[in-house]
């Protein structure tokens, strides 16, 4: 099953064409890594698909239902109402690059606020599972703590455990070790690797090639707002087949 | 002298205070209509905003004070005299506090837009929860000052005779020809703005608890 389904997405920011045509499923249990130099269009593209964006054309649905469809008599991507929005908003987690945790809520208020606020879930039933993420992520001591007490790494792992809390079909990671340093970009390649051998279905943008090659099951290549080129991680980034593939994983080993 | 001046500074208060109760979430509405990206909500408040700051805070208490029996010939009757005052300086300190909050709210980074929007929070939840909050403590130092100069602001009420401290001040110094009543205001004043800026300090304090 697809849990993710992208058709036909153009996105342009004024004259600029930041994304053209792109077709794109993943399904369940899946991880999928997005490489590509920057200005390639792949955090435009996570961010269509977290509706942080909106599309101009083409479709996107989460597990068959749709965010926005494509209406080919006003060729543009006609969005759901905005009510089916907020529900299918539970159908993923983001992991931000720079974290984006609420300064003012403790750890585990920045976890449990919006299930309990928002999605209107059991009180002690999410603090029971934000607990356990907690211990997971083997932050269990820092449940008060506020997020500048943390380390950027601590505050990283935080906003996964927020990402997974309601239980989402997917979760996406926007450049998620782009603001740490090497020591903090293991701590969350770690984490990540973890959610990975529990087949969490996850799309990940990021920089990092090795992590990109060992833990994703497909790797997609983008350049100049398409897919150039994608397929399993060692035929994409150790023999890649096209010359933009080459330029730019061969400019990385420099 | 001193009960004559207490008197005076009651209504001093009542004057600072009812003006925070309506210029606080009055200036909240202007400066959401300030940052609105429609023509109709941000014009006016823009125009608004710069009529009460281009001009002084003396002259709108006497147009509003006198402006219904000049423009309208409605009589004034002697307790409009206190109204006219606390919606002058409602309106005035409302179009500073805008600013404020303005600047507050513009200051707050989009993530923290967008990881509500992603959360699920609505535009409603967003903005009391998670960016109200943030802006609060980040503003309170220049609402601090502009609280600490409505005070002092409240003895332009003196240009219609409200009888609040100035008033009297000025009234029993040149009636027993002395200093004293003025200085002992001055005095009041200071105190009073003492006790304010420490109470501030103490919500800064207590607001402290994150970064």
């Amino acid at each position: 099953m697809n849990v993710l389904t992208i058709e036909h997405l153009s996105k342009s920011f004024g004259s600029l064409s930041v994304l053209k045509d792109i077709s794109l499923k993943v399904s369940k249990g899946e991880i999928v890594a997005v490489i590509g130099p920057s200005g390639s269009g792949k955090s435009t593209l996570l961010r269509c698909a977290t509706m942080l964006e909106t599309m101009d054309t083409g479709s996107l649905s989460y597990c068959g239902e749709y965010v926005c469809q494509h209406d080919a008599s006003l060729n543009k991507s006609v969005y759901a109402s905005q009510q089916k929005l907020r529900d299918l908003r539970r159908m993923f987690g983001l992991v931000f690059q720079n974290f984006n945790l609420f300064p003012h809520y403790t750890v585990l208020k920045n976890i449990t606020d919006a299930p309990i606020c928002v999605q209107k879930r059991d009180k002690q039933a999410v603090i029971e599972e934000a607990r356990n993420l907690l211990r997971e992520i083997g932050l269990a001591d820092k449940e008060n703590a506020y997020p500048y007490q943390l380390s950027g790494g601590q505050q990283q792992r935080v906003s996964i455990a927020r990402a997974l809390i309601n239980k989402p079909e997917m979760v996406f990671f926007d450049e998620p070790t782009s603001a740490l340093d090497p020591e903090l970009t293991n701590e969350i390649l770690k984490t990540i690797r973890k959610l990975a051998s529990l087949r969490i279905t996850m799309m990940i943008v990021t920089h990092e090639i090795e992590f990109a090659r060992n833990v994703a099951d497909r790797v997609i290549f983008m350049a100049g707002g398409v897919i150039v080129e994608e397929g399993k991680p060692d035929d994409v980034i150790l023999h890649p087949q096209n010359p933009r593939t080459q330029t730019f994983l061969a400019n990385l080993k420099k | 002298m001193l009960l004559d001046l207490l008197s005076g500074l009651v209504t001093s208060i009542a004057i600072f205070l009812l003006t925070l109760v309506f210029a606080l979430p009055l200036g909240l509405v202007i400066s959401l209509g300030r940052m609105s990206k429609r023509g109709f909500l941000n014009i006016p408040t823009k125009i608004f905003i710069s009529i009460m700051r281009g001009t002084p805070l003396m002259l709108q208490i006497m147009v509003v004070y006198f402006g219904p029996y000049y423009i309208f010939k409605i009589p004034l009757s002697s307790n409009y005299r206190f109204i006219a005052v606390i919606i002058a300086f409602s309106i005035n300190y409302a179009a500073y506090f805008a600013e404020i909050y303005r600047a507050g709210i513009e200051s707050i980074p989009i993530g923290q837009y967008e990881a509500a929007h992603v959360l699920g929070y609505t535009k409603c939840q967003t903005f009391f929860k998670i960016i109200m909050p943030q802006v609060i403590k980040r503003i309170i130092p220049p609402v601090t000052n502009e609280v600490i100069t409505l005070v002092k602001d409240t003895s332009l009420s003196s240009t219609i005779s409200v009888l609040e401290m100035f008033t009297i001040a000025r009234q029993l110094s040149s009636a027993q020809t002395s200093m004293m009543p003025l200085i002992a205001a001055g005095i009041f004043y200071y105190v009073f703005n003492f006790i304010v800026a420490y109470l501030m300090e103490q919500l800064e304090k207590a607001l402290n608890y994150y970064r």
